[in-house]
C-alpha cells in the first residue's frame, strides 16, 4: 500500500513537471484568457497554482513524520 | 521626492528592526547565525522566500519580458514554483532534520561528518564562497542603480542619490541589520521585506490598469496582429531547448548556502509545510504583474534605452509617485533581504567552517566566534562596497558569473541528494563532482569571453552533418549539443562523476552510516544484511577525520 502511494505521487511529480513543457500553446497568442491574458502566460499562470497544488498533496499524503520524531528524540 | 521620502522612511524602519533584534538577542553562534533554531512557520515561508527573490524578480523579469515577451515567466517563474518548493520539501526537511539531531548550521558541517572527511568539506566550501561573492558583489551594485535612477529628477544633470552613494547605503543598512540582528534580525527584516514586495505588484496591475486607455486587453490585441511584436505574446522565438534546461537552474536554490541555513533554522518541521505550498503562489504574485507590465510596455512606451527600466517607466507614466517610491522601496526589500542572507551566509560558513573547525573556539571562546563573525560581516561588506565602485560600468562581468553561479550551484545538487539519500555514496564521489563542477565554470567562462557567435568548439564529424557539441550560440552564451543550455551538462556530469566515483571506492564505516541511516529496530534485532555496507578501512578516511 505504502509503495503504491510513492509510485503514485512520483507519477503525479513527474506529470505535473512534464505538463511545464506547454509545445501546444508554443505559438498561439490567442484567445486572451480575461480578456487580456495571452494564453501562454494563462496556462504557466495556473501552472504556479497547480504546482501549489501539487504540493499541497504531497505535504498531504507523503509528510516526512518520523523526521520530525527523529530530530525530537 | 516622493519615492526618495518613501525609501528612506523604509529604510530607518528596517535599521530600527534589526536594533530591536540586536537587544533581544545572546551572544552565542547558534543564536546568532540560526536564530536559536526557533523561527516560527509564517515567519520562516517569508524569510525562506526573501531569501532567493533578488532584485532581478522585478526589475530584471520585466526587462526580459520586454525583450523576450511572455515566455519569460514560463522560463525562469513557473518551473521555480515547481523546482523549488520540491527541493525543499525533500532535502530542507532533511537537513533540518540532521541540523536539529547532531547540531549542524552549514551543509559543509554535515557533508564534512557524512563522509568522514574534512577535506571535502573544504573543497565545497571554497567552491560555494567563490560562486556566492559575486552574487553579493551584483545586489549592492543593483541597489544603488536603483536608488540613482530613482531619485533622478527629469531636466536635473545628475540624481539626487548619486551611484556611489546609493550603493553605500544598501551596504550600511544591511550590514547594521545583519551586524546588530543576525539571523534573528533577518528574518524580522524579511517579514517586512517580503510583504512589501508581495503587495507591489497587485497595486501596480490595478493602477497602471485604469490609467492605460483602452485597458490591456487592446494592447494585447495590437501586439498580436502585428508580426514583428506577436513573438512576444507567444514563444515563437524561444528555443524550447533553453526552455527545458532552464527547468534545471532552479536546483541551485538548496545548494545556496544561505537556502541551507535557512533550513536549519526553522523551529519545527511543520515550518515547511505551509513554506513549500505558498511558495509557488508568491512567485506568481511577484512575476505575473512584472511579466505583464514588461510585454505592456513594449505597446505603450515603445523602443526604450534601457528596457531594465521599463517598469520605472510604465510607473512613471501611469502612476503616481508613492507607487514608485513603493516600488523603490520593494526593489530595495529584494536587493536587501537577499544580501542581507548571504552575507550572514557567508560570515556563518567562515566562522564555522573555517574558524571554529580549525581551533579558534578552543583557543578564544564562543563570544570570540561572534565577534570574529561581526568583524568578518563588515570586512566583506566593505570589500564588496568597493569592487561594486571600482567595476560600476562593468556590471556585466557579475552578470555572467552569477549566471555560471546557478548553473554550478544546480551542478552541486546531486552531492546533496546523494549525501541524504545513497548510503552507497563516497567523498571520492563528492570530490570528483564538485571538481567537475569548478572545472566547468572556469572552462565555460573562460570559452564566454574568449569566443565569439558562430563558434564551434567541439564537434563530431565534419561539414554540414557535423554534430556540434559545444558552440557559441547566436546571443553569445555557451550551448551544449542542439542548444542546451550549460547547465544540462553540467548537472549530469556531477550526477555521472558522482556516481561513478563512489562505486569505485569504499564507503564510510558503519558507524555513521548507522547515524545517517538508522536502521528500523526489526531489522536490529534480527541483524539482517544489506542495511548496512562493507566496513570502510580507517587508512580510507581523511587524516583529518
Amino acid at each position: 500500500m505504502k509503495s503504491l502511494k510513492t509510485v503514485l505521487l512520483t507519477l503525479l511529480v513527474l506529470a505535473v513537471y512534464l505538463l511545464h513543457q506547454d509545445f501546444w500553446n508554443w505559438t498561439r497568442a490567442t484567445p486572451l484568457i480575461l480578456g487580456f491574458l495571452p494564453v501562454g502566460l494563462a496556462y504557466h499562470a495556473a501552472y504556479s497554482i497547480l504546482a501549489a497544488v501539487t504540493m499541497a498533496v504531497l505535504v498531504k499524503f507523503a509528510w516526512p513524520k518520523h523526521l520530525e520524531d527523529a530530530a525530537e528524540k | 521626492m516622493t519615492p526618495i521620502i518613501v525609501i528612506l522612511v523604509y529604510l530607518a524602519i528596517i535599521a530600527f528592526v534589526g536594533g530591536i533584534a540586536f537587544r533581544r538577542g545572546k551572544t552565542n553562534t547558534e543564536d546568532f547565525f540560526l536564530a536559536n533554531r526557533s523561527v516560527g512557520e509564517m515567519v520562516f515561508f517569508l524569510s525562506i522566500f526573501a531569501t532567493n527573490m533578488t532584485a532581478f524578480a522585478i526589475l530584471g523579469s520585466s526587462g526580459q519580458a520586454y525583450r523576450q515577451g511572455i515566455g519569460i515567466y514560463g522560463l525562469m517563474a513557473s518551473s521555480s514554483g515547481l523546482v523549488i518548493p520540491l527541493t525543499i520539501f525533500l532535502i530542507g526537511t532533511r537537513l533540518w532534520a540532521l541540523g536539529k539531531k547532531f547540531g549542524h548550521q552549514t551543509q559543509v558541517a554535515f557533508f564534512r561528518d557524512r563522509w568522514e572527511c574534512d577535506a571535502i568539506g573544504t573543497v565545497i566550501f571554497a567552491l560555494s564562497a567563490i560562486m556566492l561573492v559575486p552574487y553579493m558583489i551584483i545586489s549592492i551594485m543593483g541597489g544603488g542603480t536603483v536608488l540613482a535612477q530613482i531619485s533622478h529628477v527629469s531636466g536635473a544633470a545628475a540624481p539626487l542619490i548619486p551611484y556611489w552613494l546609493g550603493c553605500g547605503v544598501v551596504a550600511v543598512v544591511v550590514t547594521l541589520g545583519v551586524f546588530l540582528g543576525g539571523m534573528r534580525g533577518t528574518v524580522w527584516v524579511n517579514i517586512l521585506q517580503t510583504s512589501l514586495f508581495l503587495c507591489f505588484g497587485a497595486v501596480a496591475v490595478a493602477i497602471i490598469y485604469h490609467a492605460l486607455p483602452g485597458g490591456f486587453g487592446q494592447y494585447m490585441t495590437e501586439l498580436a496582429g502585428n508580426p514583428k511584436t506577436r513573438f512576444l505574446v507567444t514563444r515563437e522565438k524561444m528555443p524550447p531547448q533553453a526552455f527545458w534546461s532552464y527547468t534545471l537552474i532552479p536546483l541551485s536554490s538548496i545548494m545556496f548556502p544561505h537556502m541551507a541555513i535557512m533550513c536549519f533554522s526553522a523551529r519545527k518541521v511543520t515550518a515547511f509545510k505551509r513554506t513549500v505550498v505558498l511558495y509557488p503562489l508568491a512567485i506568481l504574485l511577484i512575476w505575473l504583474p512584472c511579466v505583464l507590465l514588461g510585454v505592456l510596455g513594449v505597446a505603450a512606451l515603445g523602443k526604450v534605452a534601457d528596457p531594465d527600466g521599463i517598469l520605472l517607466l510604465m510607473l512613471d507614466k501611469y502612476a503616481p509617485a508613492w507607487l514608485a517610491g513603493l516600488l523603490g522601496a520593494g526593489i530595495i526589500s529584494a536587493v536587501m533581504g537577499s544580501d542581507a542572507h548571504q552575507v550572514l551566509a557567508l560570515s556563518t560558513m567562515f566562522t564555522k567552517d573555517i574558524y571554529q573547525h580549525y581551533g579558534g573556539r578552543e583557543r578564544y571562546g564562543e563570544k570570540a566566534a561572534v565577534h570574529f563573525a561581526r568583524g568578518f560581516i563588515i570586512l566583506v561588506t566593505v570589500a564588496a562596497y568597493l569592487v561594486a565602485l571600482g567595476l560600476k560600468n562593468k556590471q556585466g562581468i557579475f552578470e555572467i558569473a552569477v549566471r555560471y553561479a546557478f548553473s554550478g550551484f544546480a551542478a552541486m545538487a546531486p552531492i546533496m541528494v546523494a549525501a541524504l539519500f545513497w548510503k552507497r555514496s563516497t567523498k571520492w564521489g563528492a570530490l570528483a563532482a564538485a571538481l567537475f563542477t569548478a572545472a566547468c565554470l572556469l572552462y565555460f567562462a573562460v570559452l564566454q569571453n574568449s569566443r565569439h557567435p558562430g563558434d564551434v568548439i567541439w564537434q563530431i564529424g565534419q561539414g554540414k552533418t557535423a554534430l556540434k557539441l559545444l558552440f557559441i550560440n547566436a546571443r553569445g552564451d555557451v550551448s551544449f549539443w542542439n542548444g542546451f543550455m550549460t547547465v544540462v551538462p553540467m548537472v549530469f556530469g556531477s550526477a555521472f562523476c558522482m556516481i561513478a566515483g563512489s562505486l569505485l571506492t569504499k564507503p564510510p564505516s558503519p558507524a555513521t552510516l548507522d547515524k545517517y541511516f538508522p536502521r528500523a529496530e526489526s531489522q536490529r534485532a534480527s541483524g539482517s544484511a544489506g542495511a548496512v555496507e562493507e566496513p570502510a578501512k580507517t587508512t580510507e578516511h581523511c587524516v583529518n577525520s
